[in-house]
């Protein structure tokens, strides 16, 4: 088993605490998304697009080993795409309890990145994460 | 003899926004997104508060003196909407939500007297504000919608256009200034053309009503719409402009009091315009917010304010001249102060988010113009839109900005 959600975002927080000031916290992670490993063309589908409108977001939701759920997500712009290779480093491959017990906004406050997760519409990135928790909810309902 | 160029005093004019004062992620604040909504001069501000503070009821129904003092008010600020477009008559100003509940008034009611197959012109570079009320009567009524195409430089195909009029034209309905590519229209010629036909037109003036004077007379204009809140007035207030005999002939939209001439339970009448088309309680504060901004807007000239902004847009290309990672969208000659653009290599979205750092507001996406976005390829695009207090030292700090922003994406 791999770290839980809370160890992970202490890894982050420790990589981003290295940053000074904001310009490389954004630069890190604008290169975080351009090592996330890109959708398919036939996974960016409608059904996979998350509502967004600014830019475009996709989440690909697939069952891991074990009852937990795997994410994959995509962006056409660079620094969603980077939070998105955050979102999937703290939620993906984790158990539907853990998901649902886990905070996004504080771990994203905890990460300086506060401004990130508004919940503008223009924002495709908190929709992300609730449809996550839809997801990992749905298992939830379905194992009891 | 000569005249003086009238000048512009923008450091004045500034002043009175005091939103402008404050700072973003620790920078001043660079507001280029007028386009989407203007910030409010205090003039604006302390005649909505002194409406609501000191003189405040409901209009056009008592008798007493706060109804007498606040209708009056009301209807002042009707006259003044009347004044910036030389309207001829006062009747003719009928007061709504926003440019986009003016379009749809104007369709649905109109919509009332058209029979599948007739037809409707639009322009493929309209704000959906001006397609989908149209597409409702293609949806429900078989309605037939005609797109005038847009040329590369963002200029509409007026060939195309005069093509598409005939006997079946029943509305021609575009916007005098485009909100992404800031092309400005030939209006008196698309007007001409369309009155060829027998044809009303409807300009949507979101846009154009804030960076140039409007004469709907010289226009010869059938109806008009524009929103309060980019002209520096407050938002949930718009206006229809419409020829007398145009309004005349409209049924009523929605129903309610205030439009009615008189009531039994059998029969109704309605009263005459522009009354008939404000049913409810209207939004009071907010049309005295928006006399205020017309006639704070009045002690300007109009043509001054046009070139300051002008200028603007000049001193940000200029900044950006032999940018190659710059695409701009809108060339056209004469296009007003809008500059649409994508930065090679990074999404719009990210352009905005990074320019947010800096203290430098512009708006990312489709500018509610999908159609216009895939004609020209894209899915998005950043939009900086200048406004009467824009300053060049702003427009300086905003090319600075950006090259910083793109260099984060090269």
């Amino acid at each position: 088993m791999s770290a839980t959600m809370t160890q992970e975002l202490q890894d982050l927080a420790a990589e981003f605490d290295l940053m000074g000031d904001w310009e490389e916290r954004y630069r890190y992670v604008i290169d975080l998304g351009r090592e996330l490993e890109p959708l398919s063309d036939v996974e960016r589908s409608e059904s996979n697009k998350v509502r967004g409108c600014a830019s475009q977001v996709w989440l690909v939701t697939e069952a891991g080993p074990d009852g937990t759920l795997v994410f994959r997500g995509d962006s056409d712009a660079h620094i969603v795409r980077g939070l998105i290779a955050i979102v999937v480093r703290l939620y993906s491959g984790r158990a539907p309890d853990e998901i649902m017990a886990f905070d996004p906004r504080a771990a994203f406050d905890k990460l300086g990145l506060a401004g990130a997760l508004s919940t503008q519409r223009s924002n495709g990135l908190f929709s992300m994460i609730e449809r996550i928790r839809r997801d990992a909810m749905a298992v939830q309902a379905a194992s009891n | 003899m000569s005249f003086a160029k009238p000048i512009f005093d923008v450091q004045k004019a500034r002043a009175d926004f005091p939103i402008l004062t404050r700072e973003v992620n620790g920078k001043p604040l660079i507001y280029l997104d007028s386009g989407a909504s203007a910030q409010k001069p205090r003039q604006v501000i302390e005649a909505m508060s002194d409406a609501m503070g000191r003189s405040y009821a409901n209009v056009h129904r008592g008798l007493h003196t706060l109804a007498n003092e606040t209708t009056d008010a009301y209807e002042r600020a009707r006259e003044s909407v009347r004044r910036l477009i030389n309207a001829p008559s006062v009747n003719e100003v009928v007061f709504t939500k926003g440019a986009t509940e003016s379009i749809n008034l104007v369709a649905s009611s109109l919509g009332l007297g058209l029979k599948a197959g007739d037809e409707i012109v639009v322009s493929e570079m309209e704000h959906h504000a001006n397609i989908i009320p149209w597409h409702f009567l293609r949806e429900r009524q078989g309605i037939v919608l005609r797109f005038i195409p847009v040329l590369d430089d963002g200029s509409l195909d007026m060939d195309a256009y005069r093509a598409l009029l005939g006997p079946k034209t029943k509305m021609v309905a575009v916007t005098h200034m485009s909100n992404v590519l800031g092309t400005v229209n030939p209006v008196a010629e698309i007007i001409a053309a369309a009155h060829a036909v027998s044809a009303p037109v409807l300009l949507d003036g979101a846009q154009a009503i804030v960076h140039g004077a409007v004469d709907v007379q010289a226009l010869d204009v059938d109806f008009y719409v524009f929103s309060g809140h980019k002209l520096y007035g407050p938002t949930g207030i718009g206006v229809l402009y419409g020829k007398a005999e145009r309004l005349a002939a409209l049924p009523p939209y929605q129903g309610g009091g205030e439009m009615i001439g008189s009531v039994t339970l059998e029969k109704i009448s309605y009263a005459d315009p522009p009354h008939r088309f404000e049913a409810g309680t209207p939004a009071i504060i907010e049309a005295i917010g928006l006399g205020a901004a017309v006639e704070w807007l009045e002690q300007f000239d109009r043509a001054a304010i046009a070139a300051h902004e002008h200028a603007l847009y000049e001193r940000v290309k200029g900044g950006l001249n032999g940018a190659n990672w710059l695409t701009e969208i809108g060339t056209a000659p004469g296009k007003g102060a809008i500059f649409s653009f994508n930065v090679a290599g990074a999404h719009a979205h990210d352009v905005a988010q990074i320019l947010d750092r800096y203290g430098v507001a512009v708006r990312a996406g489709t500018h509610c113009a999908e159609p216009l976005m895939r004609r020209f390829g894209v899915t998005s695009s950043a939009r900086a839109s200048f406004a009467l207090y824009n300053t060049l030292e702003e427009a300086d700090s905003f090319v600075a900005a950006l090259v910083k922003a793109q260099g984060f994406f090269s």
